[in-house]
């Protein structure tokens, strides 16, 4: 039964291996990189090549109440976290409640610069060339934010019922990675988009 | 050791009844059951996919053919390279490194059992929608079924204007989701290999098979997520009237190309590595010496790998880019040959000196060793731009890249079967039919893909439904169709191989083929939990530990 090739005690050094979670969020994250590499790319490829107005400098306006509001919700998801990692449920829950808030700002702020863009300035994202690229670049992160807030919003559900433990920090972190991301690609998109882009 | 079972399972198995034993496959989260299913499901595909290729060579057998029209032509030919590279080459490699990985790393399931079942029931639903085109794709419009844009989907034959109805959406809708499967299936690979080995298994021990497929994931996710967003801005474009690929709105018809060969040459690779890592295990069994140069094995494919991503364009020569790109594109592709090489001499090298024994999984590795080698030289000649400018476009290229896929992936995968069916069925193949099977084929190959370099070189241009008689290429296309003949006959021999042999074969044993690696150290079939105990390796060939103790590998490794 037992022989050299499968020793029970191989006590000598503890066998630690990377967390599962993490490295699942990792890998998803640099596929979604890779996604949204080529919308960009498009973007950029496309500056200036629209054959018809409306233009990017007579449209666009700076959200940097959105910005502000997204960017630091990356700090307040991981103010929470360190909360649950001290089992400090209830600081966790108000951290977690302001990202909720912080994250649905961005989100209802997008969506009313989209209904300016449409109502007021006619661009549609079957107009030109720039409201092709603007509506699916701007859309794609506006739904990964989405998609993150839907995260959070169940988080926030079980938090109320009590059902968050610190036990859970893990899966937290792994979440707030996810976060993390989306604010991180907002600072490209604002780049291209409302810096560059102009 | 851990080949000791826990003999509660299988008890009362043949008596259930059948419905509740399909139901276990359809709810299955084992890594094992969705590994078959994903090959059983690419098989079914595989012989679809063959269906139309041979009706391709039908119509092309004599000049004037009138087989079929020539818009049934353009569909089959669409259909016969979507199926066989997104539903059978990449579930089919899937589900070897599902049912694989695992075993070989001393696990009991993937990392994540349930994103497993989801990626293969995404792919699964993205081969139903491709198919239900034959059924959807007229639309209102009384257009053709069946998506008929080629495989790489040019712009702007894609748009609305020149794809009406429903084809192009469902070709489109079911790469999307068969990417997000792929995706899904890459994630698990990564996370499986780095967070489930079994204790005492460092990277550096690791079976080649999960290295190489290691480095696989990793590039499903750096070359599927451009196609999946691609294929959102066709859809952007089809759906919402968006001018992404829309010439007359100042879109870009290369930009399509850019994009979909950003996926499409890693995309080769994301298949040949898979087939490596077959070669990388069969060989060394039936060589009876451990792999030659396993850190310059896997050096070289993690750099085929970085490589590989940057050397797309060498399909566009023609399309008129600057030289410096040209340029570029040339010496990376001629870069990425010497990892290749590398590896050939690997195998070479566990060769040399060894006590080859031929069965059937030794000889399909050999077919891919003389194959492969003259795939990657045809490869070189196409990737320099200026010979490039002369033959893209021809059957030369056709040639070429079924050498690659047919020559190199099919015969490792063919060899992988006959190596792994023991395992997985509990039952040895016959030797014979294998035998049968593999000259069979390997005379088909040779006659259809041999010969079909030559009508490109006398200029006959890929994608055609006929040609006028009287340019020299009737006879090269008669000796290519004929081929076609054999590789049916070969497979025909193989699938019955495998029915005939999975109820009547002989009981395999737990390790048939006096191998070293994990997964021969359990029952065959594995029992659902893989192992009893986890092992605890401490040498890259844990069995052969086993088997000599006076000699163990660890001392020396």
């Amino acid at each position: 039964m037992s022989s050299a090739a499968f020793i029970r005690n191989a006590a000598e050094t503890e066998w630690i291996l990377p967390s599962r979670g993490r490295v699942g969020m990792f890998s998803l994250i640099a596929a979604e990189s890779a996604i949204f590499t080529i919308f960009v790319v498009a973007y950029i490829f496309y500056i200036g090549k629209s054959m018809s107005g409306p233009m990017p400098k007579d449209v666009l306006e700076t959200p940097i109440f959105n910005t502000i509001c997204l960017l630091s919700s990356s700090l307040t998801i991981h103010l929470a976290g360190r909360a649950l990692h001290n089992a400090r449920v209830n600081a966790f829950g108000l951290w977690w409640f302001i990202t909720m808030v912080l994250g649905s700002i961005f989100l209802v702020g997008t969506g009313r610069e989209w209904q300016r863009m449409i109502f007021e300035k006619g661009l549609t994202i079957s107009t030109n060339l720039f409201g092709t690229t603007y509506y699916s670049l701007v859309g794609l992160h506006a739904f990964h934010v989405t998609v993150g807030l839907i995260g959070i919003v169940l988080a926030m559900i079980f938090t109320l019922l009590g059902k968050v433990e610190p036990a859970h920090s893990e899966r937290v972190d792994v979440f707030s990675m996810y976060w993390h991301f989306v604010d991180a690609v907002w600072v490209v998109v604002f780049t291209v988009v409302y810096v560059i882009g102009r | 050791m851990s080949s000791e079972t826990i003999a509660l399972t299988t008890i009362g198995e043949a008596e259930r009844p059948i419905g509740e034993r399909l139901h276990d496959w359809v709810v299955t989260v084992d890594h094992k059951k969705l590994g078959i299913l994903y090959i059983v499901y690419a098989l079914v595909f595989l012989v679809v996919g063959g269906i139309e290729a041979t009706i391709l060579r039908i119509q092309l057998i004599v000049p004037h053919n009138h087989f079929v029209s020539p818009e049934v032509f353009n569909r089959m030919m669409t259909m016969h390279g979507t199926t066989m590279i997104f539903f059978v080459a990449m579930p089919i490699l899937f589900g070897f490194g599902t049912y694989l990985i695992p075993l070989m790393i001393g696990a009991r399931d993937m990392a994540f059992p349930r994103l497993n079942a989801f990626s293969f029931w995404m792919t699964a639903f993205g081969g139903l929608l491709l198919y239900f085109s034959f059924v959807g794709g007229n639309g209102l419009y009384g257009a053709g079924n069946a998506p008929d844009v080629g495989w790489w989907a040019y712009a702007p034959l894609t748009s609305r204007a020149f794809s009406v109805g429903h084809s192009t959406d469902f070709w489109t809708l079911a790469l999307l989701v068969s990417g997000v499967g792929s995706i899904g299936t890459a994630v698990n690979f990564i996370a499986t290999i780095l967070c489930m080995r079994c204790p005492g298994m460092t990277l550096g021990k690791m079976p080649l098979l999960a290295w190489l497929n290691f480095v696989m994931g990793g590039m499903v996710i750096l070359a599927v997520s451009p196609l999946t967003a691609a294929q959102i801005m066709l859809c952007i474009d089809r759906y919402l009237g968006g001018h992404f690929f829309d010439t007359q709105a100042g879109g870009s018809a290369v930009l399509w190309m850019h994009f979909f060969w950003i996926f499409g040459h890693p995309e080769v690779y994301v298949l040949i590595i898979p087939a490596f890592a077959f070669l990388s295990e069969i060989v060394p069994v039936f060589s009876r010496k451990p792999i030659f140069g396993y850190p310059v094995m896997v050096a070289a494919t993690v750099c085929i790998g970085f490589v590989s991503l940057s050397v797309w364009a060498h399909h566009m020569f023609t399309v008129g880019m600057n030289s410096y790109a040209n340029s570029f594109f040339t010496i990376t592709t001629m870069a990425v040959g010497v990892p290749t090489g590398i590896k050939i001499f690997n195998w070479l090298g566990t060769m040399w000196g060894g006590k080859i024994q031929f069965r059937t999984p030794m000889l399909f590795c050999v077919g891919f060793l003389f194959q492969f080698l003259i795939a990657g030289l045809t490869g070189i000649m196409l990737g320099a731009s200026p010979f490039n400018w002369q033959l893209s476009g021809s059957y030369f290229v056709v040639a070429h890249f079924h050498y690659v896929i047919v020559g190199g992936i099919l015969f490792a995968l063919f060899g992988a079967f006959y190596y792994w069916f023991p395992k997985m069925s509990g039952r040895m193949y016959n030797e014979v039919l294998g035998k049968w099977h593999f000259w069979l084929f390997l005379i088909g190959f040779h006659m259809t893909f041999d010969f079909m370099h030559i009508p490109g070189i006398l200029g006959m241009p890929r994608r055609i439904y006929t040609y006028e008689p009287g340019r020299g290429w009737e006879i090269w296309n008669l000796i290519v169709t004929i081929g076609v003949v054999f590789q049916a006959a070969g497979v025909i021999v193989f699938v019955f191989n495998l029915l005939w042999s999975l109820f009547k074969g002989e009981p395999a044993g737990n390790d048939p083929w006096d191998a070293w690696t994990l997964e021969w150290s359990t029952t065959s079939p594995p029992p659902e939990y893989d192992f009893a105990t986890l092992p605890v390796v401490k040498s890259r060939r844990p069995l052969w530990d086993l088997k000599h103790p006076e000699d163990p590998d660890w001392k020396y490794e």
